[in-house]
């Protein structure tokens, strides 16, 4: 992967992302309003209980500026911002109350994959490709609910404003989330936790330019583009 | 060539296979007993791949998969030789798996699988517990029931490719207590190791480090705290695990 520095030119730590980085999933409540249904039959068969959560493994993992290819036979490509929780110190078991202590850092990212309609199975092929991970550097802060609550994600396609969601959005609460992940196993140090970005996100096609932005914590952009070697 | 990493007398050490336990770089002979095992090499990330014995997606009532099934794993699951994992209370089935883990060596992109086997640094054995009450049908085999610490078991060592060569014909076993629970043989593979590589290195970049869990055959049952569950694999290793009360 390429060494990268953010808008702005500020570089970021060597080894970054330095845990795993993990996403959640339908985690935005319209997703679920819109599964309806559905999700009382085959294959789910009931809503989600606990949280449902995915890796973006480290060749996904790219910078600002740096191109997401798009493989050969997929015409779109579906592109969200969302926020990274940044884990300074290990968090499990926690409360709702305490988990957001363990957050040492924010940072915001795409999380970019092929549109996908079935969830029963985990989305590798869709989610997991090279370069489908922009992450902006750690902004290390202090946490609190408060501060969350009134941040905005953004989605830009060719400059436009796409989508555009808030906490108040989602399911689970950043720091209920986070509370309810560590109920079944802990998150470290250096680990990110992606709180949740809609599935309705915008697509974007070859040749176009996408950009994600946090308020308060930062703005990624990435050029789209047709990958030539992959099958 | 067996390789393995301990912790001992207040530092860590890279060391080969000894009839007592570990020999380490300079020589030292570490008891196997006295040692704290670790995970035998860097981990990048890890994949593991479902029901990709026939017998063992028949026992769990699915047809045979038309693609690999895969997921992944973080870092905070993984744990050595000589382990403990934690039993939840409460859950009604946790049970082991035992499978043949394959080690990349190297960067691999769009390997076909006649060219796979020459990525492969080497092997080990996981044991790759799965807590079935808590399978719920999103992105299944979910991480609660799969990613929870120390409940994946890498080890005891990383045995180099080149003192394996086929791994598509190496027997399987667990014992739980000493009783023999699971018996197999990866030839019974539904995706062999050279296509798994190839399925993978088709859509994503492998990098050295990373890990493929295989899958297990027939034969899983449920543990207990207070049992030892050993997972083996012929030429490859002995992964003894305790099961303890997630007290």
């Amino acid at each position: 992967m390429t060494m990268w520095i953010e808008t702005g030119r500020r570089p970021c730590p060597a080894r970054w992302p330095a845990g795993t980085v993990y996403g959640a999933l339908l985690n935005y409540r319209a997703d679920l309003e819109a599964l309806g249904p559905r999700m009382q039959a085959a294959p789910y068969n009931a809503p989600p209980r606990a949280p449902i959560l995915y890796i973006k493994p480290r060749n996904t993992w790219i910078g600002d500026a740096d191109p997401i290819p798009l493989p050969p036979g997929a015409n779109a490509l579906q592109v969200g911002a969302t926020l990274g929780l940044v884990l300074g110190r290990p968090c499990v078991r926690a409360t709702e109350e305490t988990a957001l202590d363990s957050v040492a850092a924010l940072t915001v990212v795409n999380d970019a994959c092929l549109p996908h309609d079935d969830v029963f199975r985990p989305a590798i092929k869709e989610r997991c490709r090279d370069g489908f991970c922009p992450i902006g550097p750690p902004i290390n802060r202090r946490v609190d609910a408060a501060a969350l609550d009134g941040m905005v994600m953004l989605t830009y396609i060719g400059g436009a404003v796409r989508a555009e969601w808030k906490m108040a959005d989602l399911v689970r609460s950043a720091a209920r989330l986070l509370a309810d992940v560590s109920e079944f196993m802990t998150l470290h140090a250096g680990d990110v936790l992606l709180i949740g970005s809609p599935r309705s996100a915008p697509l974007a096609a070859p040749g176009q330019r996408v950009a994600v932005e946090v308020t308060g914590v930062g703005r990624l952009e990435n050029p789209v583009v047709a990958a030539g070697n992959a099958r | 060539m067996k390789h393995c990493r301990v912790a001992w007398s207040g530092a860590i050490h890279a060391g080969t296979e000894h009839p007592r336990g570990a020999c380490l770089a300079d020589g030292r002979i570490v008891d196997e007993s006295a040692a704290v095992w670790l995970v035998p090499f860097e981990v990048g990330t890890v994949f593991a791949v479902g029901l990709n014995y026939a017998d063992h997606a028949k026992e769990l009532a699915f047809s045979r998969p038309a693609a690999p099934l895969v997921f992944l794993k973080g870092a905070g699951a993984l744990a050595g030789h000589r382990a403990q994992s934690r039993r939840p209370g409460g859950v009604k089935l946790m049970h082991y798996e035992c499978e043949l883990a394959v080690v990349i060596g190297r960067t691999a992109r769009n390997v076909a699988r006649g060219e796979a086997l020459a990525c492969v640094a080497g092997y080990t054995v996981a044991n790759d517990y799965t807590i079935r009450d808590y399978l719920e049908n999103y992105y299944r085999p979910n991480l609660r029931v799969k990613n929870r610490d120390s409940c994946t078991l890498l080890g005891p060592w990383l045995v180099d490719a080149a003192d394996v060569g086929d791994p598509g014909a190496l027997e399987l076993r667990t014992t739980v207590n000493g009783k023999v629970t699971q018996r197999g043989n990866t030839r019974d593979m539904i995706f062999d190791v050279p296509q798994l590589i190839e399925y993978l290195s088709a859509f994503m970049t492998l990098g050295p480090g990373d890990v493929i869990l295989t899958g297990t055959p027939e034969g899983v049952v449920n543990v207990s705290p207070g049992d030892e569950i050993v997972t083996e694999i012929e030429g490859i290793g002995r992964l003894v695990n305790f099961v303890v009360d997630d007290a």
